[in-house]
């Protein structure tokens, strides 16, 4: 099997780029060192490789059936997550107190990587069932956090988050899922929720699905959505699983990627009571979910970038043993073809693919250390800084992986040729799971308008000044070595035109005009901060190279060349981008439907 | 019962080994390293043994540079009570590590001695032979099932015929063999307490053994390549190719 992600570039941005042990130093981590992140990653790798990988072709063969009772998924499934969840992987980033390891989040977004390039469909379940253990350490009630905290760290239960219904899936302020108050401090949820992942199996104890609804006589719109725990099977004060909390399973739906994670359509409440408790504050449901979605953006975006990764480590391996054509300049027909790495254009498919899946991994893994500063930082400005730039790069963090590392995986496609088009290789498989991502999670046209409409302008614009002011002082420091001056100050030119654009989009006073091309906004954000984790990644390999020369060079120049083909080939796609956005274009947003 | 498990550091199963192209040996730079899988299996017998009440204590032992104190620290997150490490950057050979291991045995008198039938890196299964010649224990090799009744060890062995079962006085070396279990995957939580755990690094001197080597490696190439089968028309074409080209029958 060849790997889905490399363990050397891990390490590179793990101990280089983001200085982890300067982290580990810190006395939150203080029970960590190196040497313990290195053994958590090498078991990860192991269940990621044995288990994961071994049936992710099986799996995608073989999706989950639904016979009108119950779900049926291969075997293998189980097998592998029991050997995630008794490894304690579940618990790995959660606090001491919530029965956790502390890791910070940076190493167990490292692992998850692992997963995710492995067997997302299998990752998944557990992805969402961190993510709702997370919801609860937060805003769970004392008594939710004692029930359903530890089976959830320990792999008994999984968890599901219930957003999305037929009619209201990007507008969630249109949700109709209803909450009726029966007293002491219970709910009857009733409502269909649609395309909710992992919402029926039979792979642990028990499912808890956190699912948005509105109670009755509340505010209109997203003001009136609230946040409820509601299991699949009842459970007692005690803890002891009682029985059925009638949500029927209505049927499955049928995907093009992801297959082995169940998906489901599921009504609550239609057969008999279903019971739910509150989490946080009535009518705060939105805001209570969104809170906590940078750790779980982080993820999608990592498994967007995994898949980016699998896809790329296998096109690379087999650019290296496929022999077709010849060197332009051989005439000789007899002569042996040469591998395809040779050729010009396999190398910018591949190059395309490093810049994009090392620059996504780069921003995925320096949002996650963000997370642990945030823990750890002494000093509340900082941790406000840091709030901030988490609140504009979460959001870009997510969207760019999911759009261009799936662009990775369409390279990859083409590496192979033919083959790569057949499903006995892996990458048209690692193409169609990664077709998901731009859109769960936020379309990635939401998260345009969002981060156009919304997060430059909040706070007078905070976010985005301290975004601008960090990557200028990384400008600063890259300047200093000679080789790096010229991207140094591409990068600074983009920089002061991303300004200038903003500044253009925002003075707009036609909303609708203003955000007519938020997406294409969206890109080039997403392109400036890639880049800015070139340069940054060029700014260690510079140093690696000038202090010691000897030790593995080649793979340093390897980052060097990346980093120049993301500013010559790529960077100016946002210069292009930005022009077309100072001109506020109504293009589209003119064309009358009739029109087309 | 106290049991010595001596472990080694390779090319992790999992990496594809390619041959270094100036023929000196395989590439090594920027490899995945790991523990020998036959060494995981000693160390997950002796850890059952232990938990099955059988064993006392569990001592993990490694011959070779600093960087193995990574595997012996995976020893002791799958269940091995302390570690030591006979620390040298020579290459190790079997004659040499039977040596430091004789030495190791004698200082910490087990009654049980495990070690992986082979390592797969150089494949040689010689280790474990030579120790217990050295030793002049008894020894059971290519264990699949290992059972200590009072005083003796029953070792069920895979040989070509099938299998066979012996009987050994302790003290004695047992090697490993595929099928005698699945090992464990560490627990996160073992990995941070194996921490704590008392790991010694000695030097080769120190237990009197010398571990140049005495083997030289002339070439590593790698095998030649697997020609593509055909198909037979019927079992008579078969056996005539059997016997007049392959001459095996
Ligand atoms: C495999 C899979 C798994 C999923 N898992 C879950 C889950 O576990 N839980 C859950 O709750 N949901 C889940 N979803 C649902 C997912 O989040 C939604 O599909 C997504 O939010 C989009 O909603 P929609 O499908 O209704 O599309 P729509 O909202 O109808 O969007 C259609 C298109 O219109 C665009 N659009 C919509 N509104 C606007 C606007 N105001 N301005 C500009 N463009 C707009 C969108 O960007 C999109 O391109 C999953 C979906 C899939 C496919």
């Amino acid at each position: 099997m060849t790997a889905t992600f490399n363990r050397r570039d891990l390490d590179f941005l793990l101990y280089e780029f983001l200085d982890l042990e300067g982290l580990l130093a810190q006395p939150r981590y203080a029970k960590h060192d190196r040497a313990v992140v290195d053994a958590v990653l090498d078991t990860a790798e192991k269940i990621a490789v044995e288990q994961f990988q071994a049936c992710a072709a099986e799996l995608d063969a073989n999706e989950p059936v639904f016979d009108g009772r119950g779900v049926s998924i291969i075997p293998q499934v189980k097998t592998a997550l029991d050997a995630y969840s008794q490894a304690g992987f579940p618990a790995a980033s959660f606090d001491y107190e919530a029965g956790g390891l502390q890791l910070p989040c940076v190493v167990a977004q490292a692992a998850g990587a692992m997963f995710y390039g492995a067997n997302i469909s299998i990752a998944a379940y557990p992805l969402l069932t961190t993510g709702v253990a997370n919801l609860l350490c937060a805003y769970g009630s004392p008594e939710q956090k004692a029930l359903f905290l530890p089976p959830l760290l320990d792999g008994r239960f999984f968890g599901t988050m219930c957003l999305s219904e037929p009619q209201a899936g990007s507008s969630l302020a249109d949700i109709r899922t209803k909450a009726t108050p029966a007293g002491a401090g219970h709910y009857l949820i009733s409502g269909t929720k649609m395309w909710i992942s992992g919402g029926e199996h039979e792979l642990c104890e028990n499912i808890v699905h956190m699912v948005l609804a509105k109670i009755p006589g509340g505010p209109a719109g997203v003001k009136g959505i609230s946040l409820f725990i509601v299991p699949k099977l009842r459970v007692g004060p005690d803890g002891a699983i009682g029985g059925p909390n009638n949500i029927a399973l209505a049927g499955l739906n049928h995907k093009m990627g992801y297959r082995g994670t169940v998906n489901t359509l599921l009504n609550f409440g239609e057969s008999g009571e279903c019971h739910g408790t509150l989490v946080g504050e009535r009518h705060k449901g939105l805001q209570t979910m969104f809170h906590m979605m940078n750790e779980a953006r982080i993820a999608v975006g990592m498994g967007a970038a995994s898949a980016g990764c699998a896809g790329y480590l296998y096109a690379l391996e087999y650019a290296k043993g496929r022999p077709q054509g010849r060197r332009m300049r051989d005439k000789d027909p007899a002569s042996p073809p040469v591998p395809i790495i040779e050729h010009a254009d396999i190398k910018r498919l591949l190059l395309t693919q490093k810049s994009y899946v090392e620059g996504a991994l780069a921003l995925l893994l320096y949002c996650a250390r963000l997370v642990d500063e945030q823990k750890t930082a002494g000093d509340p400005a900082r941790r406000r800084e840091i709030a901030l730039l988490l609140d504009i790069l979460t959001p870009i963090a997510k969207s760019w992986p999911s759009e261009f590392c799936l662009e990775a995986n369409k390279h990859a496609i083409q590496v192979l040729g033919g083959y790569g088009y057949a499903r006995d290789y892996p990458v048209e498989r690692l193409y169609r799971d990664n077709r998901l991502n731009p859109i769960h999670e936020g379309t990635h046209g939401i998260h345009g308008l969002d981060l156009l409409g919304r997060k430059v302008r909040i706070a007078e614009g905070a976010c985005f000044t301290a975004l601008c002011r960090l990557i200028r002082a990384d400008i600063d420091a890259a300047a200093s070595i000679e080789s790096l001056h010229e991207y140094a100050s591409d990068l600074a030119a983009a920089v002061g035109e991303l300004e200038v654009t903003t500044r253009v989009l925002i003075g707009c006073g036609d909303l609708e005009r203003s955000l007519a091309n938020a997406t294409i906004y969206l890109d080039m954000v997403g392109h400036i901060v890639i880049a800015w984790m070139w340069l940054k990644q060029a700014h260690c390999a510079s140093r690696h190279l000038a202090s010691s020369p000897d030790q593995e060079p080649e793979f340093y120049r390897g980052k060097l060349k990346a980093c120049r083909y993301f500013f010559v080939y790529e960077l100016p796609r946002a210069r292009a981008q930005m022009s077309l956005l100072q001109k506020l274009d109504d293009t589209c947003l003119t064309m009358a439907a009739g029109q087309f | 019962m106290k049991i010595l498990v001596a472990i080694k550091r390779v090319i992790d199963a999992n990496v594809r080994v390619r041959v270094r192209s100036d023929g000196a040996g395989v590439e090594m730079a920027n490899v995945k390293m790991a523990m020998n899988p036959f060494c995981e299996i000693a160390v997950e017998e002796a850890v059952r043994l232990q938990e099955a009440g059988k064993a006392r204590e569990i001592v993990a032992v490694s011959v070779g540079a600093g960087n193995c104190q990574d595997i012996l620290r995976t020893a002791l997150a799958i269940g091995a009570d302390r570690a030591i490490l006979v620390e040298t950057d020579l290459e190790t050979q079997p004659l040499g590590v039977a040596k430091t291991l004789r030495a190791l045995a004698e200082r910490e008198k087990p009654d049980l001695f495990m070690l992986g039938k082979q390592a797969v890196d150089d494949d040689n299964n010689q280790t474990g032979q030579m120790l217990a010649a050295l030793l002049g224990w008894p020894q059971g090799t290519f264990a699949s099932k290992v059972e200590p009744v009072d005083g003796r060890v029953n070792v069920m062995r895979e040989i070509d015929g099938g299998l066979e079962t012996v009987s050994l006085k302790l003290p004695a070396v047992i090697t490993t063999d595929l099928r005698l279990n699945e090992p464990r995957y560490v627990k996160l939580p073992n990995i941070m307490k194996a921490k704590k755990k008392r790991l010694d690094i000695v030097k080769p001197v120190d237990l009197g053994v010398d571990l140049a080597p005495r083997l030289k490696i002339v070439k590593v190439a790698e095998p030649s390549k697997r020609k593509a089968g055909i198909k037979v028309e019927s079992a008579q074409a078969l056996v005539d190719k059997l016997r007049n080209e392959a001459k095996v029958i």
